[in-house]
């Protein structure tokens, strides 16, 4: 078959995954709702139960399409910068994106901005300053060694100053503080959608748009400057993109790990190295895995909830030994 | 210290006896309730309507019937939906409750949710007392219990001489971190009630336990909880810890344990927890 044929047909697949996996989400719950109901529960209010009807729309639904825009963001900004440090272990999480956004947004409660918007700003201005200190230091030393030693840097000074700012704050702002240190999809609701929706869409396509750069990027910083990228201008850029893109999510949702390291990994074993396909592909495929593992966080212990960011760590971390534990043996992406 | 309590007592008894709003529009009494909080269960199953409560919060411990039922989370980060799924047409939530966004979605969905005071203070106990009783239905039994602790803190033996009286650290130590507790929590208050000094009182809320500042304030007693001495390995190893071990109260094995749920939950069963550690703090009284 013809490899772009292959890649179309493997983005379909990926799509109509990812429908069925948001199907099987909608269908399970702690509130027990029968498949073969959804239809009449959603279309026809008159007959149905009101209580069920307004938990599908204002809770399930919302939780379930927040969990495609942070899965599909998430996926897209790791693969962005696994070509940018030209690293397949570079994740948001990993190397202290997620942690910064976390420390801007735990300022942001403690000084005292409650909204979404004033969070998600100073995530954002978080999660820039951690993304730039991760590439001025994780260049110093080559290779993967490097980037892991700033990710941890990064994620030490970050947590001792969430550390810090839990310790000065009243017990009602420790309340949301701890949120943000597991991660979960619960506070979905449509306000927080209508931002983060075109939000995460615009940024994803302007990361798309430069998937020549990374391609170039991935053969070699040199070489990307020998076939006419300016190489300067594109890493500010795609700091930046990544940043922005990751600053919200990580102020709707908290950290959640491993989804940016695994998936855009996985699919890049199948599907090549070319983010023509793979940005698109990673989305997709970062979508259908959030989904399906905030639906296991939701049915295993029903009716209580396991926060979404230890289960993608429990799949995501052994993933994560796996990929180190074989790094000798293959170099390169 | 017993003016303190004498005024704290007052001043409850001042509050006006304001009606909830809830208990008038409520057609009939909730049959499928939800309580998240510890502080709440307890005030249900004291009130005799535990058998309404269909669901309980993981902090629920006390008495052994909340054990059986389903648990809906920790109070603090309660799921939507899982409270949902449990149809209650009453969910109880003490004030500490959230996250705060999550009560009002439930209110969105339907679900009459009613916050009560949690702070360990005898005006919110009452108050608490109060508003969970109307909203059952069952206001008299809510008067009630309210007189019967009244009484029963009324009733309280004088105290001993004051001087002689022992001051003392409370204790949690849980896991590896080993906490006093400071003005603001329950214990606390339990002791301000019994008539004991806290010597941590400078301090707000739960700290790790500050081994300088201890040995500085040189308790009389040390107090802690059963479990605590279970989680350390015995009452040996709790009083050799860094931060108590070279107290003089440590040294001499001066200790008092309380039952968790008993010295941790301003409830219904508070004349009792103030009774027992009164008892046991007796033996260390200064025979001066």
């Amino acid at each position: 078959m013809n490899p772009r044929r292959r890649q179309r047909a493997a983005l379909l697949l990926l799509g109509v995954m990812l429908l069925i996996a948001m199907a099987f989400s909608v269908a399970g719950g702690a509130f027990p709702i029968e498949a073969a109901d959804l239809p009449r529960v959603l279309l026809r209010p008159a007959e149905g139960d009101e209580l069920a009807r307004q938990l599908l729309l204002e809770v399930r639904l919302p939780r379930i399409v927040l969990g495609v825009i942070l899965g599909a963001g998430l996926a897209i900004a790791g693969a962005a910068m696994q070509a940018l440090f030209r690293n397949p272990l570079a994740d948001p999480a990993l190397i202290g994106i997620s942690s910064g956004a976390a420390v801007g947004a735990v300022a942001a409660i403690v000084v005292g901005g409650a909204g979404f918007l004033v969070v998600a700003a100073t995530a954002f201005m978080g999660s820039l300053a951690a993304t730039w200190s991760g590439y001025l230091l994780g260049r110093r030393t080559p290779g993967t060694a490097g980037l892991l030693l700033a990710g941890i840097a990064i994620n030490a000074v970050c947590f001792s100053l969430i550390g810090l700012f839990s310790f000065l704050a009243n017990d009602a702002q420790l309340r949301s503080l701890t949120f943000w240190n597991l991660g979960s999809l619960g506070q979905g609701n449509w306000f927080i959608l209508a931002w983060l929706g075109p939000w995460t869409l615009i940024l994803s396509w302007l990361v798309y748009r430069r998937w020549r750069a990374l391609n170039a990027l991935l053969i070699g910083e040199r070489e990307a400057w020998h076939l006419g990228f300016s190489l300067t201008g594109l890493r500010r850029e795609l700091i930046v993109l990544v940043a922005l893109l990751v600053g919200p999510l990580v102020a709707a949702t908290g950290i959640i790990g491993f989804v940016g390291l695994v998936v855009p990994h996985v699919l890049r074993l199948l599907l090549g190295a070319d983010h023509r396909w793979l940005l698109p592909a990673s989305a997709l495929g970062g979508a259908i895995a959030l989904v399906l593992a905030d639906w296991v966080a939701r049915i295993i212990m029903v009716p209580s909830e396991l926060p979404v960011g230890i289960v993608t760590s429990l799949i995501g971390a052994p993933f994560f030994l796996w990929l180190i534990g074989r790094r000798p043996r293959r170099r390169g992406v | 210290m017993q003016r303190y309590r004498r005024s704290l007592l007052a001043a409850a008894l001042a509050l006006p006896l304001v009606r909830s709003a809830y208990a008038q529009t409520a057609a009939r009494p909730p049959a499928r309730v939800v309580a998240a909080g510890g502080s709440v269960t307890e005030l249900v199953y004291a009130l005799g309507a535990g058998e309404r409560l269909v669901a309980v919060d993981l902090s629920s411990v006390y008495p052994a019937e909340a054990l059986a039922l389903p648990k809906v989370g920790y109070y603090r980060d309660l799921p939507i939906e899982g409270v949902a799924s449990m149809r209650p047409d009453l969910l109880i939530a003490s004030d500490q409750s959230g996250p705060p966004a999550t009560l009002q979605r439930l209110r969105d969905l339907g679900i009459p949710v009613l916050v009560v005071p949690d702070a360990p203070t005898l005006p919110a106990l009452q108050q608490r007392i109060r508003l969970i009783a109307d909203a059952l239905g069952v206001s008299n039994a809510g008067e009630q219990l309210t007189a019967r602790l009244e009484a029963s803190l009324a009733a309280l033996p004088p105290l001993p001489d004051r001087a002689a009286w022992p001051k003392a650290v409370s204790i949690m130590a849980h896991g590896n971190s080993v906490l006093s507790a400071g003005s603001g929590t329950t214990a606390h208050a339990i002791m301000t009630l019994a008539g004991i000094d806290n010597v941590m009182q400078g301090q707000n809320g739960y700290k790790p336990a500050a081994a300088e500042s201890i040995l500085a304030a040189a308790p009389d007693v040390i107090i802690t909880t059963e479990l605590s001495v279970r989680a350390q390995g015995g009452a040996e190893r709790l009083l050799a810890l860094p931060a108590l071990a070279i107290t003089p109260a440590a040294r001499q094995g001066r200790l008092v344990v309380m039952e968790d749920v008993l010295y941790l939950t301003f409830g219904p069963r508070l004349d009792e927890a103030v009774t027992r550690l009164r008892e046991r703090c007796t033996p260390f009284a200064k025979t001066t």
